[in-house]
């Protein structure tokens, strides 16, 4: 293999699992080590810069960091980093002082950005330091998008929305409430703006056209819209006996909902089986914990009618096999009819932009959805830029977040005139950690302890109100341990070939046979004639240069490392030193600095 | 000096041996030598050995004198019985405890220092006496504990890290140990465990004294440029006179189908050593020629290493006297203590 070129920053970023994982790449183990430091507002801002909604993701985020955690590879559960997320907004200081600050002196560019979800906030919020006009219209009467209006309170309170979006909108962005754009070609024409932001989600609520449907009307509810009414109060009960067909979150939002406002026997019906569900296991979870009956491998048919009135839905009862080419078929084994007053569809969302004229210089596909360019955000009319749900259909507030980024880089870029499809690289800084013989900046040693369990608020008071939140956020023992469980995975273990002396000293002292020395071969060789197999090839293989002594090489399995430091501990010539990584990312009008060798030597 | 102890966390993946123990289990507490010291991977090497040969640790005994070398039983096999005995004594303790219980595994650990100053007749008699042991002597051609004095087995014209040569001449423990009969000689290098680690299966199976000499590097006193023990000097001047490969018994079949052309010695119980000859006709069962090996490579400042000389063949303690076959401890009381009828009876005997 090639030496590992480790002065690229993908190389370490990959190894930091959770950041790697991250759509908008948090820095999750500093942010931590921050919180167990007890410097609660460092945490909350430094995540903040990255994802802009600590305080809301911390109690909503899709968590694509946890799966991916390396404490998963090591014995099984993540570090609850999205918990940890809500300790560092929950117990920070005020922060006002610590905010972007906006210029007085504008920039004279204007941004319009439509709808006032996580994914156009995030714009206002990159550009609006910059000195940009930013205006904002929302059809509704209020900013937050699906975070305000579908996300149930009980989960995320509105008190936390208001202060962060707060934090956005009081930077000066000029709102527009209850206007929403009609035309946009209407809004080009004016040409007041410099660039436009679409940021209008995925609005439409997926209909199941089956036999009753329109008969059923006033008892048959679209899960997203029935989630609004509930936020907006204009439904404030439901029938006893509620059926929820479909099973991703959205289900599991209506099914909790159901149970607050009247629903006694509530049950969600999916068409599959429990490994397909698309819900997340915690969702799951919470829903069953408040006796949410969850029906599997049931297929709705037709809905039951009695005089008009809805009083139950016919399912086939059935069993899934692959075909030759491994796409599940259904069987029908039998069908049955489940009894119910109401009825609330959460079978997926749609785009619709009815809004958007089709012959203004911006193309849509066959599905009705424009074409975006995946890394500029921007549509084939040049200035127009889409982003958030919007953009390729449903996805989660951290990818909205993300959007927002890379759509506000693309929009300065824009009005600097420079070419946006030239993006600002990522950078790195590496810091020794070394402290003295034997101490490292950082908690090196490993805890044992398993993964905080998050505590609820009792189901009898949970089901008073419907804005009682039912996670209590984790208390200062479970914070403590649960930093504690963090394996510093940016704290790199970085390898300096010349000073190696072959002493095998790090190869001995690792406790999970990480590192070995050995004649350099091709990888598929090499992965298997390590001290352990490197048998997880998602994962990268370190591999220095020759060897001074006998010509062989280093190579580490990047895999189980738990950053321990030991190796670097036991070396004798300092060979291997823990060095921490911070990956340096760009923003609209924040390159990062980068090293090159030439500034190197002019600045040593 | 590493305080931070090794964390428990293990690779998921470990298999573990046939006793169902994996190789953290062989493990002891963490080495508090200098960071990179050789000591510290011949410890490595023991403790993969004893748990490739899925040896159970409480039936093994470690014994040590004095250095930072025998220190290292500390360092392996937390669950075997241990004795850390006076300067240069640890092999009068190997004695008498193997002669009471000749049922355990007896590993001694030992130095240039602890074995050819202080404890030179002691590692002699042990020898002589043929005690069912594997003797490691860690050699750094030093007194590492002491802070670096040359030990016996410095060469002629090495260098101290303060620069002054060494002039006396050397002990070789290989060549001594094969001038006084011992049953098993073997050489290796700490910074190469692929040739050590055979070498310490094949010396724990072996029945009689088994020498390993194992070069290891002092990185804090004997490391430097000038010094004839150092990681590079040992690279460069490290001769293998063969090739050595243990098979274990249970192995035995299905490593017979791919082997090169090599002599194979079968040890007692049935395990093979196989022997890669690198040296042209070199013979590991001829005490004479492999001395002669020996020196003629000495003599050009070359370390010869590989297993030099075996017999499997020879008797050890417990067959030169004639004891039973149970640990002394495990004998009924009025066997091991037959009274005074019988010692009467016995004395009667030689009036
Ligand atoms: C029930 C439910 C629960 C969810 N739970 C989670 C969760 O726990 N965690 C998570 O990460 N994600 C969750 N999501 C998904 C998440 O809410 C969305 O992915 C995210 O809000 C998308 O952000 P966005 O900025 O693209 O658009 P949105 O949040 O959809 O905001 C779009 C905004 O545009 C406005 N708008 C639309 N059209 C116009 C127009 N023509 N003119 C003016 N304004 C307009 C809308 O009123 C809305 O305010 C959930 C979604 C649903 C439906
Ligand atoms: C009776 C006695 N004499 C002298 C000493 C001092 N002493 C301690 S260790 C040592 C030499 C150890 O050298 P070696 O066996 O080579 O071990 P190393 O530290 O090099 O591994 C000496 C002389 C002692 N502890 N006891
Ligand atoms: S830090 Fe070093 S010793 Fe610790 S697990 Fe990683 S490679 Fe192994
Ligand atoms: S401990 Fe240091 S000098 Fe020794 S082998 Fe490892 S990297 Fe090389
Ligand atoms: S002094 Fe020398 S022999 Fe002793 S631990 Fe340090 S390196 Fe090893
Ligand atoms: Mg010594």
């Amino acid at each position: 293999m090639q030496p590992t070129d480790a002065s690229n920053p993908n190389y370490y970023h990959k190894v930091v699992d959770c950041q790697w994982g991250c759509p908008a790449h948090t820095p999750v183990p500093e942010y931590i080590r921050l919180i167990g430091q007890g410097r609660f507002t460092e945490s909350y801002m430094l995540n903040r810069e990255s994802n802009v909604f600590p305080g809301i993701l911390g109690r909503t985020c899709d968590r694509p960091c946890e799966p991916v955690c390396r404490r998963v590879r090591v014995e099984d559960e993540p570090v609850a980093i999205c918990r940890l997320k809500r300790v560092a907004s929950d117990l920070r200081g005020d922060v006002t002082d610590l905010l972007p600050t906006v210029p007085e002196q504008k920039n004279g560019k204007r941004i319009a950005l439509i709808g006032a979800g996580p994914a156009s906030l995030t714009v206002a919020n990159d550009l609006m330091p910059l000195g940009y006009g930013c205006v904002l219209f929302e059809k509704m009467d209020r900013p937050g998008g699906l975070m305000r209006t579908n996300i149930p309170s009980f989960r995320l309170p509105g008190s936390v929305l208001d202060d962060e979006i707060g934090m956005i909108v009081d930077m000066g962005v000029e709102v527009h409430y209850n206007h929403p754009i009609d035309s946009l070609k209407e809004l080009l024409d004016e040409a007041e703006f410099d660039a436009v932001f679409i940021g209008t989600g995925a609005p439409r609520g997926k209909e199941l056209s089956i036999p009753g449907r329109e008969e059923g009307g006033s008892n048959i509810h679209i899960g997203i819209d029935w989630l609004e009414s509930v936020h907006f109060e204009h439904i404030d009960s439901i029938g006893e006996q509620v059926l929820i067909i479909g099973v991703g979150n959205t289900a599991m939002d209506c099914c909790r909902t159901a149970k607050r406002i009247g629903g006694k026997n509530v049950r969600v019906v999916a068409r599959k089986g429990r490994t397909h569900f698309k819900a997340s296991p915690w969702e799951l979870d919470d829903a069953e914990e408040e006796l949410v009956e969850i029906v599997e491998n049931h297929s709705p048919s037709r809905f039951v009618l009695e005089n008009g009135q809805l009083v139950g839905v016919e399912f086939d009862i059935v069993e899934w096999a692959p075909d030759e080419n491994g796409r599940l078929l259904s069987t029908k084994l039998d069908s049955t009819v489940i009894p119910c007053d109401d009825v609330i569809l959460a079978i997926g969302q749609d785009n619709a932009f009815p809004w958007i004229e089709r012959d203004i210089g911006i193309e849509f596909n066959e599905w009705e959805m424009p074409t975006v360019d995946r890394t500029t955000f921007q549509t084939t009319r040049e200035g127009v830029f889409v982003g958030g749900d919007a953009a390729w259909g449903p996805e989660n507030i951290i990818w909205a977040v993300e959007h927002g980024h890379q759509a506000a880089i693309s929009i300065h870029a824009l009005c600097e005139g420079d070419p946006i499809e030239e993006r600002p690289s990522y950078g790195m800084n590496l810091v020794s950690q070394k402290m003295g013989l034997h101490s490292w900046s950082y908690g090196s040693a490993y805890d044992e302890s398993g993964r905080s369990k998050m505590q609820h608020v009792e189901l009898v008071e949970r089901f008073k109100a419907l804005e009682v939140e039912v996670e209590l956020g984790f208390d200062a023992e479970q914070t403590a341990v649960e930093v504690a469980r963090c394996l510093n995975c940016d704290v790199q273990t970085d390898f300096t070939s010349g000073l190696c002396i072959e002493c095998d000293a790090c190869i001995d002292v690792c406790p999970v046979y990480c590192l070995t020395m050995t004649a350099n071969a091709e990888e598929e060789d090499l992965r298997l004639d390590l001290t352990a197999p490197a048998e997880n090839t998602d994962q990268d293989l370190y591999v220095s240069a020759n060897l001074p002594q006998t010509a062989r090489v280093m190579v580490k399995d990047e895999d189980l490392c738990v950053h321990c430091g030991l190796c670097a501990e036991r070396c004798p010539t300092a060979a291997w030193d823990m060095q921490k990584f911070e990956l340096l990312i760009p923003y609209a009008g924040k390159p990062t600095w980068i090293e090159t060798p030439e500034t190197a030597l002019t600045t040593s | 000096m590493t305080q931070t102890a090794k964390p428990s966390v293990q690779h998921p993946g470990l298999k573990p041996n046939k006793l169902g123990l994996t190789r953290r289990d062989y493990e002891g507490s963490q080495s508090t030598l200098c960071a990179g010291c050789g000591h510290d991977s011949i410890t490595a090497a023991i403790i993969q050995a004893f748990f490739e040969l899925d040896m159970p640790p409480h039936r093994v005994a470690k014994l040590s004198g004095i250095g930072c070398s025998s220190k290292t039983p500390t360092y392996f096999l937390s669950d075997a019985h241990g004795f850390n005995s006076l300067h240069g004594r640890m092999p009068s303790i190997a004695t008498g405890a193997n002669a009471a219980n000749g049922t355990l595994s007896y590993i001694g650990i030992s130095g240039d220092g602890d074995s050819l100053s202080i404890g030179f007749g002691q590692f002699s008699h042990a020898i002589r006496r043929n005690v069912n042991m594997l003797y490691m002597l860690e050699n750094n051609g030093v007194y590492g504990l002491t802070k670096g004095q040359f030990s016996a087995s410095a060469d002629v014209g090495s260098k101290a890290k303060r620069g002054e040569a060494n002039q006396m001449r050397p002990i070789d423990p290989a060549s001594t140990a094969l001038a006084l009969g011992a049953s098993f000689v073997a050489r290796s290098f700490s910074g190469d465990k692929k040739q050590l680690l055979p070498l310490i299966k094949a010396g724990l199976t072996h029945r009689g004294f088994a020498l390993v000499d194992v070069i290891s590097p002092c990185v804090t006193f004997n490391d430097h440029e000038g010094s004839t023990k150092s990681y590079a000097h040992t690279r460069d001047h490290g001769h293998k006179v063969v090739e050595t490969d243990f098979v274990p018994l249970l192995h035995e079949i299905q490593a017979e189908q791919n082997r090169e052309s090599a002599t194979a010695v079968t040890m007692h119980d049935g395990s093979v050593v196989r022997f890669k000859s690198v040296a042209e006709d070199y013979d590991p069962t001829d005490r004479d020629a492999a001395y002669a090996h020996l020196k003629k490579l000495q003599s050009c400042g070359e370390v010869a290493t590989g297993l030099l000389f075996i017999d499997p063949t020879s008797m050890d303690l417990h067959e030169f006297e004639n004891t039973v076959d149970e640990s002394l401890v495990g004998l009924p009381f009025d066997q091991l203590c037959p009274g005074s009828a019988v010692l009467d009876d016995l004395q009667s005997r030689w009036r």
